[in-house]
């Protein structure tokens, strides 16, 4: 089951990343980073199909997709 | 190259680049200069080194800027206003720290001017042509044997000090024809090049640059610059004293208009006037401790430029007000006459009745 | 399944873009591709005045600064005097455009072998977002407050129309970052540039309309759609020559 790791402190709530979601599973968080971004979060990882369009799309370096399977 | 050839002091410059190791040179047309770019034309594919005629003279220093990263002897040339064209890149490379030589034959400015000789570009060459705090060394010679010796010694100071020097001459020395033997120097490579873009292999990655947003470092940085032209300024002064023992009459001029006034001092000795020439070499830095040495013996001064009077500056700089610092000036370009000089060391020599 | 990670070519710090700004995907990119193309340790980029003159600080290779619009000239004094390395600049379009049309045009001319990024988003980011010579007509910018006027001051010019007669070109291309798959072919674009390149083929550039959200005014979704529906009708997508 891939692991969807968002850095928090390096995404800047551009919401590039959640359309291109197949799954739908990123959303835009309300906690506030250090910066005093919101950040997205994935809602539900074990729909992750490990596609990675999200990494492709984030233009802050924030995502990585980690399949241990 | 161990005999002497007959060559202008253009192609000289040229010569002594390529044994020095220059194998890029970049440049654009402009008289009179334009035998430099004509003699690297054909020399270059000789010595599989690189020619290229720029689009103009802003692309061709940064074609020399790039080279120059690479750690490889390079040169660019030009006159007057293209050298004016140069100076953002000059001051990109004073920053950078980068060893280039640039060869500025002068013809009279401002704006078009006249292709004659001049040297009026004194203060762009000594007090910075370009934006920002800082220096870069500017030689002088008055020969073709000198043009050549000093291309290769600009070399040599460049990559000592990692800074751009400037061979300032005027169109008469680039155009002029004297024999002249190529020195063939032994030093090239022993310069320190870890700094330089070439790949990061088995290395960190290196970075040229000179935008220095954190103000620690940028302030780390300016200082860096100033303690090296603190160096430079003890180490490099560079000037010829001739028939200066005990002068009173001390004349200052450099280039050209310094052959002009050695024969009047020659004449003015053999009658028996204490009267001598202080030659600059090195313009930056101004040779200022030689020229304190002659103070003592020293009554009046004569600055002879072919200019409105910029190199004057620097002398009352060094020798203060306490004796005057007279001025010939010769604008122009207008050939500058021997006797124009005796006539100015005649009026001198009357202010002072017998016994000077 | 695949997973995602970044190269070891990029530094994994915060970047000072803009939230949505198109150079942190195409920096991203570049990284991928030096790392693919396994050339981190023959490449040399050139920087250019502009948003990403600090590219140095993300990349983890050599890099040199350039004087603004001049990138093209330093690259070919590193070019000449390294030819084995890889050479490239990554250049803004008033650097490239503007102050710098002079030097793209003479080193495509010459055919240096180096492969130029040129990065479009159609403003001056850096200095707050004024007209650059991509601005579109009717494009409100700093100093187009009325929009764009093409009968006072020009269209906005087209570069690849301009260097596709040159016979040393090789290759142009314009790609965009507005999706996944639009990235990739972007991506496709860029490494055949450094492909050529490395086959001592000759000059090649590629150009890629990026969002500026900061300066157009626009949710970062919403300069995406913008560069769909509107810049790509002045700047059509797709290679132009491939020789």
């Amino acid at each position: 089951m891939p692991e969807v790791k968002i850095d928090k402190n390096k995404c800047k709530a551009c919401g590039l990343c959640i359309p291109v979601c197949p799954k739908k599973i990123l959303k835009m968080g309300t906690e506030r980073n250090d910066y005093g971004n919101c950040y997205v979060l994935c809602t539900d990882e074990t729909s992750c199909i490990a596609c990675c369009l999200c990494a492709t799309m984030c233009p802050d370096w924030a995502i990585t997709i980690q399949d241990d399977k | 190259m161990n005999d002497k050839i007959l060559l202008c002091g253009n192609e000289a410059i040229a010569e002594a680049a390529v044994q020095a190791g220059c194998l890029f040179y970049y440049g654009y047309p402009i008289t009179p200069q334009n035998e430099i770019s004509a003699y690297m034309s054909k020399r270059m594919p000789e010595v599989n080194g690189v020619f290229i005629q720029s689009e103009s003279e802003i692309a061709a220093i940064n074609m020399t800027f790039g080279t120059s990263t690479t750690g490889k002897r390079t040169m660019t040339s030009s006159s007057s206003p293209g050298i004016s064209l140069k100076m953002e890149g000059v001051s990109y490379m004073a920053s950078c720290e980068l060893p280039v030589v640039v060869i500025n034959v002068m013809r009279v400015g401002p704006g078009l001017g006249n292709i004659t000789p001049s040297q009026s570009d004194y203060f762009q060459a000594t007090k910075g042509g370009g934006h920002g705090d800082y220096h870069v060394i500017v030689l002088a010679p008055a020969s073709v044997q000198e043009c050549a010796d000093l291309t290769q010694t600009a070399f040599e100071l460049a990559d000592k000090y990692r800074i751009p020097v400037f061979l300032l001459l005027d169109g008469i020395q680039g155009q002029m024809r004297e024999p002249v033997l190529i020195g063939k120097p032994n030093n090239i490579n022993s310069y320190d090049k870890t700094w330089c873009l070439t790949g990061a292999e088995n290395r960190e990655p290196n970075v040229v640059k000179s935008l220095y947003l954190n103000d620690n470092e940028s302030e780390a940085h300016q200082e860096k610059l100033q303690n090296k032209y603190k160096l430079i300024t003890s180490n490099e002064q560079r000037a010829e004293l001739y028939k200066t023992e005990s002068a009173q009459i001390l004349i200052i001029a450099y280039g050209t208009p310094s052959r002009i006034c050695k024969p009047v001092v020659d004449k003015y000795r053999k009658k028996g006037i204490k009267i001598g020439l202080f030659r600059p070499v090195s313009l930056w830095p101004f040779p200022k401790d030689e020229l304190k040495k002659l103070d003592l013996s020293v009554e009046e001064y004569l600055v002879v430029e072919w200019s409105a009077g910029q190199m004057i500056e620097d002398v009352k700089l060094t020798v203060g007000s306490r004796k005057p610092v007279n001025f010939l000036g010769v604008l122009g370009g207008r050939p500058m006459t021997v006797k124009e000089v005796e006539d100015k060391v005649e009026t001198i020599i009357a202010k002072h009745g017998v016994h000077i | 399944m695949t997973t995602y990670t970044l190269p070891d070519e990029i530094r994994k710090i915060r970047s000072h873009y803009c939230p949505g700004c198109g150079h942190g995907i195409l920096h991203r990119l570049v990284a991928e591709l030096v790392n693919e193309l396994d050339i981190t340790e023959k490449v040399i980029a050139i920087a250019p005045v502009g948003c990403a003159v600090i590219a140095y600080d993300y990349w983890k290779f050599d890099v040199s600064e350039a004087a603004h619009g001049r990138a093209p000239a330093v690259a070919t004094g590193i070019k000449r005097s390294l030819p084995d390395k890889v050479v490239f600049t990554y250049q803004g379009d008033g650097d490239l455009l503007a102050i710098g049309l002079s030097e793209i045009v003479h080193a495509a001319n010459r055919g240096e072998k180096i492969s130029v990024f040129f990065v479009n988003n159609n403003v001056y980011g850096m200095t707050g977002g004024q007209m650059a010579p991509t601005t579109l007509s009717g494009q409100k910018t700093l100093t187009t407050p009325y929009g764009r006027n093409e009968t006072e001051i020009g269209p906005p010019i087209d570069i690849l129309k301009i260097l596709q007669d040159f016979k040393n070109v090789v290759y142009l291309a314009r790609g965009t970052v507005t999706s996944p798959k639009e990235i990739n072919k972007t991506k496709e674009y860029m490494r055949k540039s450094l492909q050529i390149q490395m086959d001592n083929k000759g000059f090649s550039l590629i150009e890629i309309l990026s969002p500026c959200p900061t300066y157009w005014g626009m949710t970062a979704i919403n300069a995406l759609k913008h560069i769909n529906e509107t810049v790509v009708k002045n700047y059509p997508l797709g290679i132009i020559k491939d020789e």
